[in-house]
């Protein structure tokens, strides 16, 4: 397994009249290559459970694994070597005052120590364009541009190659199509599935699109309440229809509050 | 000379000098966003480290050098304070400040330090020219002083450390993400920042010939508003621009305070004078958007 949650809690506002249980007990394994499309609710803990994964709110209870080795308080910029992530906002995955190639130096560096070596040169243009060249929206033209200028959907592209383009092994997608337009978001979309396709990257993605859902990776898991309920991989996964979803969300959640009363 | 003359002088070497406070400035005004109250503090350090060695003997260039680490030591104290205890940074500068006070008071043992006797970084460069430390050999030197500082660090702001320190004040969130340790960013950027600034006040005071321990009483805001200034003018462009921009908003604002003096203003209505310069430069960006809307 490459990814291990073990009974994993996350309260939020804990000791107050509000606190809100966003994580229960959860635990999920992840093997090496799934790509993990992961459904839910508002408030089922679906962008809570990316973020203890990527150290951004560790869990209050529970451990996190990755590769074996126990990182629930790893620092977030201790694991980014290996675990890149893009959320929905595309402000939060790339710097608006730096340019295009000033972002993809920095992703490039990910995991090494930093030093007084110029970030851009020739060689590193040479390898910024040739990685940019292929996704079609004309970046590689645009290596000088602030991130600023660019659309949305192209900021978000460039997020995506900025995750992946310095070796990291577990990718974490946290709606990062949701604020586009339908024809951007397939663009991003199909990027992202050339990409971990390509690098043979370990993926979770958290969509509120089923269809989305469906349609893309080789492993489906819905939250509710802060817990896993259902999981399907494989030729199960494949069967899956969204009224079928929906049917099952209903079935599982009334067998589990039955259940719990 | 003309009284203009003199003016334009007065304003090229009193500029070049404040220039490295508005390039240390302008580092955590920009870059890091918050105004960083520790150069109130680090400005006088690096006039009062300087003259203490001098005062002591010590080579105008060491000395210098070693206004230059005091005041990143103060820097990193005030970093070191907002990372480690969690301190918001404006309030980590105020303890820095405050506590730099009594520092600056114990290294002179006074409230001022006379630099009459002693040799200066300018008077050594000059003899080697076979020249007399006067404005028109201050100028020069403190122009290629300049010109080095803010080569460097422009260069700095482009190698992989400077990205860190530059995306660690723009975008955290990304910067942590992409494996940045911001603590350590942060350190770099103030302990640069106020190494900058007191390397200005180490020049000042051996240009004046005293370190005062008032001296650096609004310094923040003088440098703000040269950044501001610069800024008003140039726009928001690149890192080399930002620089430039800055240096010559520190010797507008020399001449600005310099012209305010010479119609007839007393030095005690300076700083309404710097209020409304500082209010104009934040202005004007504003007013030139609606005029091209």
């Amino acid at each position: 397994m490459i990814l291990e949650l073990h009974r994993i809690s996350t309260t939020f506002l804990r000791g107050t009249a509000n606190a809100v249980k966003a994580l229960d007990q959860l635990s999920l394994a992840v093997a090496p290559g799934e790509f993990v499309t992961i459904i839910g609710s508002n408030g089922a803990g679906k962008s809570t459970l990316i973020k203890s994964i990527a150290g951004l709110a560790p869990p209050d209870e529970g451990r996190v694994l990755f590769e074996g080795r126990d990182i629930t308080r790893l620092p977030v910029y201790a694991r980014a070597a290996a675990i890149g992530r893009i959320a929905q906002d595309p402000a939060e995955s790339t710097c608006a005052v730096m340019t295009i190639e000033e972002n993809l130096a920095m992703a490039a560096r990910r995991g090494q120590a930093r030093g007084l070596r110029l970030a851009v040169d020739d060689r590193a243009r040479e390898r910024f364009r040739a990685a940019l060249a292929p996704i079609g929206l004309g970046l590689e033209a645009r290596l000088a541009a602030r991130v600023g200028t660019l659309s949305g959907g192209q900021r978000q592209a460039l997020a995506l190659l900025m995750a992946t383009i310095s070796g990291s092994r577990l990718l974490l997608l946290d709606e990062h199509a949701a604020s586009l337009d339908p024809k951007t978001a397939e663009i991003v979309m199909a990027l992202t599935a050339r990409l971990v396709e390509e690098r043979g990257l370990t993926t979770l993605m958290v969509t509120h699109n089923m269809q989305d859902a469906l349609r893309w990776g080789n492993r489906l898991v819905m939250l509710h309440a802060g817990r896993v309920l259902f999981d399907a991989r494989g030729a199960e996964k494949a069967a899956l229809t969204v009224p079928g979803l929906v049917e099952r969300f209903h079935q599982v959640a009334e067998d589990k509050l039955a259940f719990r009363r | 000379m003309s009284q203009v003359q003199a003016l334009v002088l007065n304003m090229f070497e009193q500029g070049f000098l404040f220039a490295f406070l508005g390039l240390g400035v302008l580092i955590t005004f920009r870059f890091f966003r918050f105004p960083d109250l520790t150069a109130e503090g680090s400005y006088p350090l690096g006039g009062a480290v300087a003259a203490a060695l001098l005062v002591a003997g010590t080579n105008p260039f060491l000395a210098t050098l070693g206004a230059i680490f005091a005041g990143a030591a103060a820097g990193l104290a005030t970093a070191l304070i907002h990372t480690k205890l969690r301190i918001n940074n404006i309030i980590a500068g105020i303890i820095v400040m405050t506590a730099l006070y009594t520092i600056n008071l114990r290294v002179m043992g006074k409230a001022n330090t006379p630099l009459l006797n002693t040799p200066t970084v300018f008077g050594d460069v000059a003899g080697w020219f076979s020249l007399s430390e006067n404005v028109m050999t201050t100028i020069p030197i403190a122009a290629a002083m300049l010109a080095i500082g803010g080569l460097l660090l422009v260069w700095f702001f482009h190698t992989d450390l400077g990205l860190a320190v530059r995306a660690t004040g723009q975008n955290e969130t990304m910067a942590l993400s992409l494996g940045v340790d911001v603590d350590r960013t942060k350190m770099v950027g103030l302990a640069l920042s106020n190494g900058f600034i007191a390397l200005s006040g180490a020049l000042v005071a051996q240009n004046h010939g005293f370190a005062d321990i008032g001296m650096g009483i609004g310094i923040l805001v003088t440098g703000a508003a040269a950044v501001l200034i610069g800024e008003a003018i140039f726009g928001d462009r690149t890192i080399a621009v930002w620089v430039f921009a800055a240096i010559v908003g520190v010797l507008l604002y020399r001449l600005l305070v310099a012209l305010a003096l010479r119609l007839g203003l007393e030095p005690i209505d300076l700083r309404l004078v710097t209020a409304l310069l500082l209010l104009l430069a934040l202005a004007i960006p504003r007013f030139r958007r609606r005029i091209l809307r």
